[in-house]
């Protein structure tokens, strides 16, 4: 695979390629991955949160990262009853409508409504479809042996379907690729911690976006070009609320309530995409990489609502967020429906409380199209804070 | 032989009474300001509990009696004035109410957790007890029980795959000892621990049993209500003596029923399968709809997953009992799951063992576990097989989202298709 499946942004100025990624990153027909296809490569889809995509991408093949979509759930809506979120409709939409197809898909048990991802497709779809059991108690000191033989047994079924083997020298390669693209992830939100004025919030979160789309190696090549250009931005700090947004741990807010949210503050954190930044650090690169994933996974992560984990008291990682954004206030966001986002929202909103901290509580929808109350709300919430 | 007459219902007024008696020990551990063992149906490790005499409580049940008993939304509203959304799960926000009210509950005071053990069979198990973590400050044991990868693909026992989920299973079992000794500040006794697995084993052996004898027609007892309440049992005297002599005596009454063609209602002419969890709101009136009808509740996937894949009759090798529990645990659980994601498979087992006539699917808002997949698995089972189906939403919980005329009314329909279709058949039509 030589072809680039991201082009037509080189050459153009920081506006014109950050309008390309935005189109890209809200683009239901995913281009880059049938680009892909086109060219004879295999896709395998992850739901959210966390993927250990380094595995797919060894074995040669494109680890599509499923985040639902902004669109109506026409084809999947009778295959749900009520009450349950927009992305697990979306998500099935995609490859139901045809706008993706896939060649193995992998949920997880993230939530109770994720973990019936596995069941639905396989009813649908002959290739294979099935849970990666990432654990749920991790400070079992049987965790990371546990997670390293789910991820062998992952191993096993991906070099089946890739027709190779995935060589310690291949995951280690992979390793180093996905160890790059974190380290400009991170880059990236320094500079919305420290010069958010230099880059928009739905810019930066398309600059995430469109790597779950894409071979890692590319979006390292486009982040490098393109991250210089955002530092050199010569714009005027205005006298805006820092805010971190929390509770898009899986659905993402549709890039209309991004844009609208970066329009009243600065949101200098966030747990946009959390799960393609999960892993805080370099990975080691050694004789046994499976183990150095699945120990980095247990011990070297980031938090959300859907991993337990008893040294990782959720509202204790949001202040320590906020602290190192230094905020100043946070948005306690929760999907329609999401019920492990739902019941965060009470922890947050308890610690920010006993801290001091104001905090704006909404619920959201990829496929909401109306921001204006929400704008209204949110200028209120930030004027009282700005006047107080 | 026991006069037909104590026979008939025993299980009934005996599975009540132990109910009762349960709760009452509840109640006095509470008074005498003790602590208890909070654990969940999917996986409650009571075996290893009752071997350190830990009381054991039962949340998922604690709630639904609130609802059974009509007072579920004053307790769900409490919750939700503390901040908790109409969206999430019924039971967690009867259990919050009860624990801000200081275990007030309408059969007792329920005692505080002093710790709490659950699996990751349901999802909400994990936030409901990170809930309790921040109100007492107490234990939380996480056990990771890893279900079927793929459709077809559970690994059999003794294979590689196999072996690395049991491994880790008792590993965990393992570290909920630890807790255990110092939770309680005994010594763990491995003797006692294979005392209270006989009774789990004739828990099992019976439960497996009864549910078996419900092939009979008619059948011996309606899976809808009567099993509610020996599912109870079930799950709160697992490892208990007196558990296990209920289950004993109950499947003498229903062998009794059985040879003497005694079933449930007048006339059973409908068999049904149900596929979700009860409507508690209405739960009586529920079950009426159809037997109104001479429909009657056969069997349903409730008593498998709520049983903690008790339906499998697994029973422990006694020689390794640690070995033991983390296959059986794995076996057991597993196969709870299989049965909510995999419905579809579940459900054509059911129908061929159980002459099932219909399915009623009740998926709800509280339990997305079970009720997401219901309307694909739905699809899927009726494509492959010729047995109508319902589709009726509701909670198990918060009557709010219980329209209980318009069920009423596709239930009625419901019938009169099964009715048309079956004179169809008589006059092959």
């Amino acid at each position: 695979m030589t072809e680039k499946l991201f082009t037509g942004w080189q050459g153009h100025n920081l506006d014109e390629i950050l309008l390309q990624c935005r189109e890209l990153a809200e683009n239901p027909d995913y281009p880059t991955v049938k680009k892909w296809r086109e060219q004879g490569g295999k896709v395998v889809g992850a739901f959210q949160v966390y993927f250990p995509d380094e595995l797919v991408h060894a074995a040669g093949m494109l680890p599509l990262k499923l985040r639902g979509a902004s669109l109506p759930p026409d084809e999947s809506d009778s295959h749900f009853g009520s009450y349950l979120c927009s992305i697990i409709k979306t998500s099935l939409e995609l490859v139901l409508s045809n706008r993706v197809e896939l060649d193995m898909f992998v949920t997880h048990p993230i939530c109770d409504a994720a973990r019936n991802l596995a069941a639905i497709w396989g009813r649908n779809y002959d290739y294979t479809c099935q849970i990666l059991y990432l654990p749920q108690n991790p400070n079992s000191s049987a965790s990371v042996d546990y997670l390293s033989d789910e991820y062998n047994r992952l191993r096993r079924d991906l070099e089946e379907l890739a027709g190779v083997e995935i060589t310690t020298e291949a995951l280690n390669n992979s390793i180093a690729v996905y160890n790059k693209n974190r380290e400009l992830m991170r880059r990236l939100y320094d500079i919305k911690r420290e010069t958010p004025w230099r880059i928009g919030a739905d810019d930066a979160y398309s600059l995430v976006a469109i790597g779950g789309m894409m071979l890692r190696e590319e979006h390292n090549e486009f982040l490098e070009v393109v991250l210089p250009m955002i530092e050199a931005v010569e714009a005027k700090q205005e006298d805006r609320i820092r805010v971190v947004f929390e509770g898009a741990f899986c659905e993402q807010p549709p890039l209309g309530l991004i844009r609208t949210i970066g329009q009243s503050c600065y949101v200098v954190d966030d747990d946009f995409l959390i799960g393609m930044r999960y892993i805080l650090s370099d990975v080691k690169e050694t004789d046994d990489p499976v183990r150095e994933l699945a120990w980095a996974y247990i011990n070297d992560s980031s938090y959300s609502p859907v991993q337990h984990d008893l040294n990782k008291r959720k509202e204790h990682m949001l202040l320590d967020r906020f602290n190192k954004a230094k905020g100043e206030a946070v948005i306690v966001a929760a999907a329609k429906m999401c019920e492990p986002g739902l019941e965060e929202q009470v922890a947050y909103i308890q610690a920010l409380d006993e801290a001091s901290i104001p905090y704006f509580v909404s619920e959201f929808e990829e496929n909401m199209t109306s921001f204006a109350s929400l704008e209204l709300q949110l200028e209120t919430f930030m004027e009282n804070i700005l006047f107080a | 032989m026991t006069d037909s007459q104590d026979l008939l219902g025993r299980g009934n007024r005996e599975g009540a009474q132990l109910f009762r008696d349960w709760f009452g020990e509840l109640n006095q551990c509470a008074d005498d300001g003790e602590g208890a063992a909070y654990v969940f149906v999917m996986g409650s490790f009571n075996e290893i509990l009752k071997s350190f005499d830990l009381p054991v409580v039962f949340p998922e049940i604690n709630s639904l009696q609130t609802a059974v008993r009509k007072v579920a939304d004053g307790y769900i509203n409490e919750a939700e004035d503390h901040g908790y959304s109409p969206d999430i799960c019924g039971y967690v926000k009867a259990d919050i109410a009860m624990q801000l009210r200081g275990g007030e509950h309408p059969m007792g005071t329920i005692p505080k957790p002093k710790l709490a053990v659950l699996t990751n069979a349901c999802n909400t198990y994990l936030k409901w007890a990170e809930a309790w973590e921040r109100l007492y400050e107490m234990p939380v044991v996480t056990i990771d029980v890893p279900g079927t990868r793929a459709q077809g693909k559970s690994s059999p026992v003794g294979s590689t795959d196999f072996e690395n989920d049991r491994r880790y299973v008792e590993h965990q079992i393992k570290e909920l000892i630890t807790v255990c000794e110092k939770v309680t500040g005994k010594k763990f006794d491995i003797d006692k621990l294979r005392e209270v697995m006989v009774h789990t084993n004739t828990v099992s052996r019976c439960w497996k049993k009864l549910l078996d004898l419900n092939a009979s027609r008619p059948s011996v007892f309606n899976a809808l209500t009567d099993g509610t309440v020996y599912l109870g049992v079930a799950n709160g005297l697992r490892g208990d003596k007196r558990g296990a002599d209920f289950f004993e005596r109950l499947v003498e009454e229903m062998e009794y029923k059985a040879k003497n063609h005694i079933g449930t209602i007048g006339e059973e002419t409908y068999r049904l399968a149900f596929a979700g969890v009860p409507c508690y709101p209405i739960f009586r009136r529920f079950n009426e709809m159809f037997s109104d009808w001479g429909g009657s509740f056969v069997h349903s996937t409730y008593l498998w997953f709520a049983s903690g894949g008790s339906n499998k009759g697994y029973e422990y090798d006694l020689s390794d009992p640690i070995k033991a529990l983390s296959e059986g645990t794995l076996l057991n659980v597993r196969d709870a799951m299989d049965s909510m994601f995999y419905n579809d498979i579940v459900l054509e087992k059911m129908c061929e063992d159980f002459h099932i006539d219909g399915i009623i699917y009740h998926p709800i808002k509280s339990c997305r576990t079970v009720s997401t997949g219901l309307a694909d698995g739905r699809q899927a089972f009726s494509a492959r097989n010729d047995i109508p189906s319902l589709f009726l939403e509701s909670d198990m919980m918060d009557a709010r989202v219980v329209s209980e005329a318009q069920m009423k009314n596709r239930a009625d329909a419901f019938f009169e298709g099964l009715a048309t279709r079956r004179k169809q058949q008589l006059t092959g039509a």
